[in-house]
């Protein structure tokens, strides 16, 4: 058993996986966790579809697709925070958006012949196919949100919970929704790469979602899901190096079936309550 | 006594629609004023005003003697809005932690001080023996009091409340405004109280602002409640009929324009 982790870990593909995934779990989980206490799960998902035409599209200006995804998503993102929290919780208008978008990256798709392979890795994710580059913007991107939460969490969470007290006390609520949504827009590309697009939530709400069902403070709550995310993560890794399937499966089943104990144990404990 | 909130002449226009018009009012500190009017006449609207939230678009007003706006760090402010964790665990101590000191940057960690903070809060606003509970189970009437506990922080001079007692039975609206009493006594902090019935708060209340077309008037309880001031602020005859120790406001038309009985 040793020995085969040490023989798969002598791989520098499964070497970058291992710290893609831990760098995109993180900032998931943490980030997630404001998403949770936001509700802007929609958004969230839209964010990382919206992301399939840059990626699609990146070829067409010779970016790579985290480049592209990066651009499109940042872009939606601040374009998401300007309307504020109206946006954020009209499903109408994420909707249509959502598919306009989806529709251009078909298009782009189309002008690619050959591509479908590299769709499914959009799609999907590919986190053994993560090259050495990506490793570096990844670092980058990852540091700078996380540091940017250093600086703006306190606000942040204030701004979620109680948004009218917030804006009362002067802070600018439209100001947050941006900074927050782009924050959001680099989390969902990163963890895309791990999971691909589709399966975004797994990475930034799944976590987060289940630590809020059973923590109690914020930070209980923050510690857990990053715990979460990570475990997922490298467990996901390792099984798909063991079993040659795809590590988005194993990320997937981890998370569905913590989700599922967590909703047992707390309709259990909390019954009544 | 100095003046807590002094706005001269003031005039709301939003959209091309005059909102209010020639609004005076001079509230003084400790004092503890119930904000009337029919919905959308413009109390959120003069709330906001008073924030530095909406500006003028005539007049003037102060908040301590300072622009609105600039002493939004001592007024305490109860929205409308309510807070919905469903399916959350985050305790009622959490929540109410999340908010102190909302304004700084950094991270969300509490120090001592401010930990007490939050605990005086919880305690001054009633929600002490239940601070460790889970906030998502409790009832319509103790979420309102994390509202309040939250807007208690920081030791605000003015506390202004957007209708605390929408949605509540009354019982739990008596023991609210039982609790806004006891923190004017104990704090001295100038209370500015939205409602939509003035029943509730007609033992606690020192004042009166009534909105209603366009103005506002201002004045005592028994001033500003009565069929001759509330016919002149409507532009339409309006009786004031107390009956069984309540007051009724009815319109001389017969609907009732507040209904002033809610049990």
């Amino acid at each position: 058993m040793i020995e085969h982790l040490n023989y798969f870990l002598s791989y520098d593909f499964v070497l970058n996986a291992l710290i893609a995934g831990t760098l995109a779990g993180i900032l998931g989980a943490v980030v997630g966790y404001f998403v949770v206490v936001r509700k802007a799960g929609f958004a969230a998902h839209a964010l990382a579809h919206i992301g399939f035409t840059g990626a699609t599209g990146a070829a067409l200006f010779a970016l790579s697709p985290l480049e592209g995804m990066l651009i499109i998503s940042v872009l939606a993102g601040m374009m998401m925070g300007a309307y504020g929290n109206r946006l954020q919780r009209s499903d109408l208008a994420i909707g249509m958006t959502l598919s306009i978008c989806l529709g251009i990256g078909m298009l782009f798709l189309t002008f690619y012949r050959g591509f479908a392979g590299h769709a499914t890795a959009i799609l999907f994710g590919d986190i053994f196919g993560v090259s050495h580059r990506q490793i570096i913007q990844t670092l980058v991107l990852s540091a700078l949100s996380l540091g940017t939460l250093l600086v703006f969490s306190r606000r942040l969470l204030f701004v979620s919970l109680q948004p009218d007290l917030a804006e009362a006390r002067g802070i600018s609520l439209s100001a947050s929704s941006i900074i927050f949504s782009v924050i959001l827009a680099i989390s969902v590309t990163l963890a895309s790469q791990v999971v691909g697009i589709l399966l975004v939530f797994t990475l930034v709400i799944g976590p987060a979602g289940i630590a809020s069902r059973f923590c109690r403070t914020f930070w209980s709550g923050l510690a857990t899901s990053v715990t979460i995310g990570l475990l997922a993560v490298w467990i996901g890794i390792l099984l798909a190096c063991f079993t040659n399937w795809p590590a988005t499966f194993w990320i997937t089943m981890i998370i569905f079936f913590l989700y599922l104990i967590t909703e047992a144990v707390c309709r259990y404990a909390f019954r009544g309550a | 006594m100095t003046s807590a909130i002094s706005i001269t002449n003031g005039g709301v226009r939003l959209g091309g629609r005059d909102i209010l018009q020639g609004v005076n009012a001079e509230i003084a500190t400790g004092e503890f004023i119930g904000l009337f009017g029919p919905n959308g006449a413009g109390k959120s609207t003069l709330m906001r005003c008073i924030l530095g939230l909406t500006p003028l678009s005539s007049g003037s007003i102060s908040v301590f003697g300072e622009a609105p706006g600039r002493a939004n760090g001592v007024i305490g402010y109860m929205p409308q809005s309510r807070t919905s964790l469903e399916g959350s665990a985050l305790t009622v101590r959490a929540l109410v932690s999340a908010v102190e000191g909302g304004n700084r940057w950094g991270i969300p960690w509490n120090s001592r001080a401010a930990r007490g903070e939050v605990e005086r809060a919880l305690e001054l606003a009633g929600a002490g023996e239940y601070a460790n509970r889970r906030f998502s189970v409790l009832s319509g009437g103790e979420k309102q009091r994390i509202a309040l506990a939250q807007a208690l922080l920081g030791k605000p001079r003015l506390l202004i409340l957007d209708e605390p007692l929408a949605s509540l039975d009354p019982r739990n609206q008596m023991r609210m405004v039982e609790n806004v009493a006891r923190i004017k006594a104990t704090t001295g902090a100038t209370i500015l109280f939205i409602a939509h019935d003035v029943n509730p708060l007609i033992k606690v209340m020192d004042r009166v602002i009534y909105i209603a077309g366009g103005g506002a008037a201002i004045g005592s309880p028994d001033e500003i409640i009565s069929s001759a001031a509330l016919s002149k602020l409507y532009g339409a005859e309006i009786n004031v009929v107390r009956a069984e120790g309540k007051i009724f406001i009815v319109a001389a038309e017969g609907n009732v324009t507040e209904a002033a009985h809610h049990d």
